[in-house]
């Protein structure tokens, strides 16, 4: 009992941990605290669930042109709008993304209806016993594909000309400019990078879960999982969203069923008071 | 323009700038004491509920606007307000008049529960918290069916004062009308004491006001406790005159649209939060009526009124940050220098740099 709610949870966890990603991403390098990061994540889906299902387009060339749509997406929604607000006071910024979820999910309700569709699964087939512990081939997949998204990005950061470009935009906005990066580019860049995490995260979330309009509230419970680890850091963001979503699991397993529900805000609460900068967090000095 | 040569710092606290202002205002109180007679009940309903609002954005404004201290959870506090009322008057039958008070210490006394994160976190960390605050208030009405109803909700009357039957929504309007009145007098004394000064020194810079004497502690605290005090009232006075409240009315989107009304009224101002309040709980009627001006395919469709208020918070930020009141005040501007205006006059200035936004 406890290690299949165990291994659930870290699929749940994995799915909290892609959309804090996406969160990460764009503070770090725009200073932006994109509330619309579950929204992206719905569009994503549904921008699936449509080349499947009325295109009739194989799986895997539908994650490919997925991930290219909502990477331009990224890029226009940059383009277009996030550019002029560069420097606004955060709150505004977080006023804005907002208002760009409410935006994006009322216009996902005129597109694809309020109804809820069944996403179909890329596997499928007899979960896989390990010891006393049966793992659904759904849950081995998210894992799996988490591990393997994580895997790449820390590639793309650490080796690609690209990704040092955007550690340096990250760190000092100004120095990076000074050393000839296109520093407006990157900001593109990014969105359209934490756009395409978000629609991988939708892929991987809407087969177990579902496909409806509202599914982008599940980025509101992504929010303590970023905070838990530190908002600003990567491998925070990671372990963050695999606690929540294991502790939430267990807590829906042990404890009255209407705790599984806040018990993400309750770690967070806990952790916050004794640690406020979140576990891998840096408490940033101010100056005067 | 006018010129005002002040001869104390007492001046700097006046009440009223100009005596000329207080013209403005008596006329604005002879209109809204003069509206229910002819405005009939519907409109009278809906300027109720606009002046409730008003007191919450108040209170939220206190919080986010002053000191800067975001909260995504005050719907919570209305939510504690509201139940509070209906609980004593519904369940155990006390008077709507204790009740009230009660609203706003109950949900002032929550609020400090929340200073042990609020004080030592800040920006995003405490947006995060006060919205799962909100998320547990939720889970609490839910699961706590003795006092709250739980899913079934409560059903509230309108309150008697005296012999007097409060039943009318043209008498309901006067009690808020009072009570809106006093609570931005309230408001404006805050704000124009050594208690607001200190809030908005929070704001603009902890180390700088730290290093003034002023306790950052204490001053955050306050920062809460008040607004939450605001909150609960608005809260107690919104269940009698909706009749009922059920866990549906304090959700998340409750607390994004309360600070909606501030960004979209103006933030730090009194009369940013009036305006905000009332341009948003109107907003629904408004889009009622230009959705006839639309194409049938477009204002026919389930999500337009989502769409049109998510679409109004962007292009609010995107346009006009400092909201309707900053508007208000470029125009005004604008007519009083009149020849010499200039289109950067009011231009707002940039950070773009890490450094200089760290506070």
């Amino acid at each position: 009992m406890f290690w299949h709610l165990f291994i659930s949870g870290m699929a749940l966890g994995c799915v909290y941990a892609l959309i804090a990603l996406g969160f990460v991403l764009i503070y770090k390098a725009t200073e932006v605290i994109n509330f619309a990061q579950g929204e992206f994540m719905m569009v994503g889906a549904f921008v699936a669930f449509s080349l499947i299902h009325f295109a009739h387009i194989p799986f895997w060339i539908t994650v490919i042109l997925t991930l290219l749509i909502m990477g331009a997406f990224g890029v226009l929604l940059d383009r277009l709008v996030m550019r002029f607000l560069v420097g606004e006071p955060a709150f505004s910024l977080v006023m804005f993304t907002i208002g760009l979820a409410l935006f994006l999910r009322s216009v996902a309700g005129m597109i694809w209806s309020t109804d809820t569709f069944a996403f179909p699964s890329p596997v499928s087939g007899e979960a896989i016993q390990l010891g006393s512990v049966a793992i659904a081939p759904g849950d081995m997949l998210v894992v799996g594909a988490t591990a393997m998204l994580v895997l790449l990005l820390y590639l793309f950061f650490r080796f690609t000309n690209l990704g040092i470009a955007l550690q340096a935009t990250s760190q000092n906005q100004f120095a990076a400019y000074l050393m000839g990066i296109n520093v407006e580019g990157m900001f593109s860049v990014v969105w359209a990078l934490s756009a395409m995490v978000a629609a991988v995260a939708g892929i991987l979330l809407a087969p177990t879960l579902f496909l409806h309009k509202d599914m982008g509230f599940i980025g509101l419970k992504a929010f303590p999982a970023a905070v838990l680890g530190g908002f600003g850091s990567i491998p925070g963001a990671i372990v963050g969203g695999l606690i929540i979503g294991i502790s939430e699991n267990l807590a829906g397993g042990f404890l009255p069923p209407w705790v599984k529900d806040i018990f993400a805000y309750l770690v967070l609460i806990a952790v916050l008071i004794v640690r406020p900068e979140g576990l891998f967090g840096i408490h940033e000095k101010k100056k005067v | 323009m006018k010129f005002k040569l002040k001869k104390s710092y007492m001046e700097d606290l006046k009440l009223f700038e100009y005596k000329s202002d207080m013209v403005g205002y008596g006329v604005l109180l002879v209109f809204l004491f003069i509206f229910p007679s002819w405005a009939g009940n519907y409109w009278t309903y809906n300027l109720t509920l606009a002046g409730i609002y008003c007191i919450a954005a108040l209170g939220l404004n206190i919080l986010t606007g002053y000191t800067g201290m975001i909260s995504l959870g005050h719907a919570a506090f209305f939510a504690i307000g509201a139940y509070t009322v209906g609980y004593m008057t519904t369940i155990l039958g006390h008077s709507f008049w204790i009740a009230l008070p009660l609203a706003g210490f109950a949900a002032a006394f929550v609020g400090l529960s929340l200073v042990l994160p609020a004080l030592r976190l800040s920006g995003i960390y405490l947006a995060i918290v006060t919205m799962g605050f909100g998320f547990i208030i939720d889970q609490v009405i839910l699961e706590w069916p003795e006092v709250t109803g739980g899913a079934n909700g409560l059903l509230i009357n309108r309150p008697t004062l005296g012999p007097l039957s409060l039943n009318s929504d043209a008498s309901y309007y006067y009690v808020v009308l009072v009570i809106v009145i006093l609570f931005v007098l309230l408001t404006k004394n805050i704000v124009r004491t050594s208690l607001g000064r200190a809030l908005v020194a929070v704001r603009d810079s902890e180390v700088a006001a730290q290093s003034m004497g002023i306790p950052l502690a204490k001053v955050k605290t306050q920062a809460f406790v008040i607004s939450g005090f605001y909150a609960g009232i608005a809260g107690g006075l919104f269940a009698p005159l909706i009749n009922f409240i059920g866990p549906d009315n304090f959700t998340i989107i409750e607390s994004i649209n309360l600070i909606v009304m501030i960004i979209v009224g103006g933030l730090a101002s009194i009369h940013g939060s009036i305006f905000g309040a009332i341009f948003i709980t109107l907003l629904s009627e408004f889009i009622r009526v230009g959705k006839d001006a639309l194409p049938a395919f477009l204002s026919q469709q389930v999500g337009f009124q989502g769409a049109v208020y998510g679409l109004i918070i962007m292009l609010f930020i995107l346009f006009e940050p400092m909201g309707i009141y900053g508007r208000y005040l470029k125009i005004k501007y604008l007519f009083q220098v009149f020849p010499i205006y200039r289109k950067d006059t009011f231009r707002r200035e940039r950070k773009f740099q890490k450094a200089q936004r760290t506070r």
